[in-house]
């Protein structure tokens, strides 16, 4: 994955910024109730939701475990459909393929669809670095890039601005990238879509290379998807000269009629609409109609190596909906950036830490960054169990154990920095398993119960720094009954 | 009817007044009570912070504490959550890394047998009116283990709306987490007390006297800040409401 957001602080500390916040937390807090309420009323409207979110779970799970098979399959069918197949490993093996693709073209600039591939493997810095300019046209995007600043979340990358902070970096920035926003633009959502559209307009016009991502790829025909609300996407995938389309390799799905499943969850679950407004789906290259040439670009980029983790792998079933995002209340707090990746919220504290390792110290604390509440499990539309891969990954962090690297199978020794956490999980494990320790234990604390100070040192502090601390009972409960009840009334 | 009270190590040593609770209740419903001393935690702190191994010893514990009954009753969803949710799935681990089958064994004689208080009266017991009194307004926040993990879905509100003299008022956002979780209290304290802070405010929006819920370490989490705040309102367990009645009110 990018080293873009590598040597970020560990979540505790980035949240610690967002939650003090005052403007951040209003306008995340209006966002994803508003976005989650409307979702429950879309999702509640169809009675095989439940049947749906199954069979989506099922194909995805199917298409992963022949995933050699699949890709090889799609590999063909694009290639007979008059496209070029590339495969990456990587990121920097995937930006290099596309900026030799883009250069090939004698092109400097693309527009680009909006994609979370491209941002994961951080394609537009890579392009600039080659002199390449690339273009978000996706609004959101647009008001991130313009604004230099990063996405925030999954399907609304701008999420955290209100219209009051888009309409100050459309006035100032704008200009500087093509069309000026009009001086007296105020902060109305008409005036500003329209202000994006003119400033837009330009750049589909004039482009020649366009940049997508993919929501799906079809095996059997070698069909490329993608949904959207806006149709600046679809602008960018019919009029440009040359598509290069990278996707993540867990894109793919067997048929065609799978298709059916996911174009009714996906917009459900991400914009609470019935049907997106926008489906854009592209089979190779066709004479006089659209792109004359057609790139794919297959990207592993850690992928592999979750496909090989038998509890993990389920992230990938993962359709990018950010349905989990909205209903999470740490998401809530915490806002996208305190992620430190372009997946934020509860399915990027799965995904990044098996993408990128556990190895820095913000993958590292994105495991702990839930309280297990269940309810992004809930919403999500193919049923990643959330919560377990959460453990899973806990233990991965605290206790180490088997992970694969680079296709090889290595043992990860438990990170740095739990050290006196998991002395103190033995010890309170042998005295937990010592109940007449424990007994013996309760009693030394309700003795010195009227000594407990109202504010502790070392780790204690994090409570108390907010919360009273419970009132320790003058005797356990174990003591009671033994007085009250251990001999027959 | 006899049946095992599984009490939870934080209620036997922060809120024996819960486990308390539960005997009289139980009592009263004409429910013998064993309280096997060899239990102890369940493992679930060690468990959600990654500890796994740590966890199985707790786990080999519990299952033999309550070998013996048909009935185990716990006064915590979080608790019951993690024998009948999780020991099935740390007793697969520990068959998949070639230890045997005997924590799966033990998973699956156990798991069945555990209820939560409110699935235990409500579904076992059959009674929704179990005689309480206790004449205060209350709003009831059900904590994710119970609601998500258990399912408990409307039984803790029906249990209260046939207390007598109360007052249940509906808590807004009642299904969002207060923030509690486990360590994530200490590892994420700041999003943790911004949680708990917004649950607070939204049940004192509801001019409710007590905050009733069914487990108390997201109690503890939340009492905790309404102290802090000097707030008038208190954190309370559903347990203690439901064996107070009008001769034996809430000690």
């Amino acid at each position: 994955m990018s080293g873009t957001y590598l040597g970020m602080p560990p979540f505790p500390a980035a949240a610690r910024e967002a939650v003090r916040d005052e403007v951040l937390r209003g306008n995340l807090r209006r966002a994803t109730h508003t976005i989650r309420d409307k979702r429950a009323r879309a999702v509640a409207e169809l009675a095989d939701w439940d049947r749906l979110r199954a069979a989506g779970k099922a194909v995805k799970d199917h298409t992963l475990r022949h995933l050699d098979h699949y890709l090889l399959q799609l590999e063909e069918a694009v290639t007979a459909a008059g496209g070029t197949v590339h495969w990456a490993a990587d990121a920097d093996e995937a930006n290099r393929i596309v900026t030799e693709l883009v250069r090939a073209t004698g092109e400097r600039e693309v527009v680009k669809v909006k994609s979370m591939a491209t941002q994961e493997i951080g394609l537009n810095e890579a392009l600039e670095a080659a002199g390449i300019a690339a273009y978000e046209t996706d609004l959101a995007e647009l008001i991130v890039q313009l604004g230099h600043d990063r996405p925030s979340h999954i399907l609304v990358p701008a999420i955290h601005r209100n219209r009051a902070e888009i309409r100050d970096i459309f006035r100032a920035e704008m200009g500087d990238w093509g069309r000026p926003a009009p001086a007296s633009l105020g902060d109305d959502p008409r005036e500003l879509a329209e202000a994006a559209r003119l400033h837009l307009r330009e750049k589909f016009l004039r482009a020649k290379v366009a940049v997508s991502g993919a929501n799906f790829m079809v095996a059997e025909t070698g069909t490329m998807v993608v949904l959207e609300s806006e149709g600046n996407g679809r602008m960018c995938l019919t009029l440009p000269e040359t598509l290069i389309s990278v996707v993540g390799i867990e894109k793919v799905v067997p048929t065609f009629r799978d298709l059916e499943i996911f174009l009714q969850t996906l917009p459900r679950s991400s914009t609470a609409e019935r049907m997106n407004p926008y489906t854009t789906m592209w089979t190779g290259v066709t004479d006089g109609d659209g792109p004359a040439a057609f790139h794919l670009v297959l990207l592993d980029n850690g992928r592999t190596d979750t496909l090989a983790d038998e509890t993990g792998r389920q992230a990938l079933r993962c359709i990018r909906c950010s349905a989990c995002l909205n209903v999470c209340p740490v998401y809530e707090r915490a806002g996208g950036h305190a992620y430190g990746s372009v997946y934020p919220g509860p399915i990027g504290a799965i995904l990044s830490p098996q993408l990128r390792g556990t190895g820095s110290e913000i993958d590292a604390s994105l495991p702990y960054a839930s309280t297990l509440c269940g309810a992004c499990y809930e919403v999500c539309p193919v049923a990643i169990d959330i919560p377990e891969v959460l453990v899973h990954l806990r233990e991965r962090v605290a206790q180490g154990g088997p992970v694969t690297r680079d296709g090889i199978r290595v043992t990860l020794r438990p990170a740095d920095g739990h050290t006196a956490e998991r002395a103190a999980m033995r010890a309170a494990r042998l005295l937990l398993d010592h109940p007449g320790a424990l007994r013996a234990g309760e009693r030394l604390l309700a003795r010195a119960r009227r000594l407990a100070p109202r504010r502790l040192p070392g780790a204690g502090r994090a409570w108390t720094d907010s919360r009273e601390l419970p009132t320790v009972a003058a005797q356990s409960f174990r003591d009671w009954w033994a007085r009250e009840r251990s001999t027959p009334r | 009817m006899r049946a095992a009270l599984f009490v939870t190590c934080v209620n036997d040593a922060l809120y024996p007044r819960t486990g308390i609770a539960v005997v009289r209740l139980l009592e009263r419903l004409g429910v013998g009570v064993d309280f096997p001393a060899a239990q102890s935690c369940c493992g679930q702190p060690q468990y959600n912070t990654g500890y796994r191994y740590e966890t199985e010893p707790l786990m080999r514990r519990t299952a033999r504490a309550f070998a013996k009954h048909a009935y185990v009753v716990t006064p915590s969803g979080s608790c019951a959550a993690m024998i009948r949710e999780h020991y099935p799935r740390i007793g697969r681990k520990a068959a998949a890394e070639g230890r045997g089958s005997e924590l799966a064994d033990a998973a699956a004689a156990l798991a069945p047998r555990v209820y939560e208080l409110t699935e235990f009266l409500v579904d076992v017991l059959g009674v929704t009116d179990v005689g309480a009194y206790f004449p205060h307004t209350v709003t009831y926040h059900p904590s994710c283990h119970g609601l998500r993990g258990l399912g408990l879905g409307d039984r803790p509100r029906r249990l209260l709306a046939e207390v007598k003299g109360l007052d249940l008022v509906e808590l807004p956002g009642a299904e969002e987490c207060c923030g509690f979780g486990g360590t994530f209290a200490v590892k994420n304290p700041d999003v943790s007390t911004a949680m708990g802070t917004d649950k607070i405010t939204a049940a004192a929006g509801t001019g409710a006297q007590v905050l009733c819920g069914a487990d108390n370490s997201c109690l503890a989490h939340l009492d905790g800040l309404l102290r802090r705040a000097d707030s008038p309102m208190r954190a309370l367990h559903l347990a203690e409401i439901l064996a107070a009645t009008e001769g034996e009110p809430l000690p």
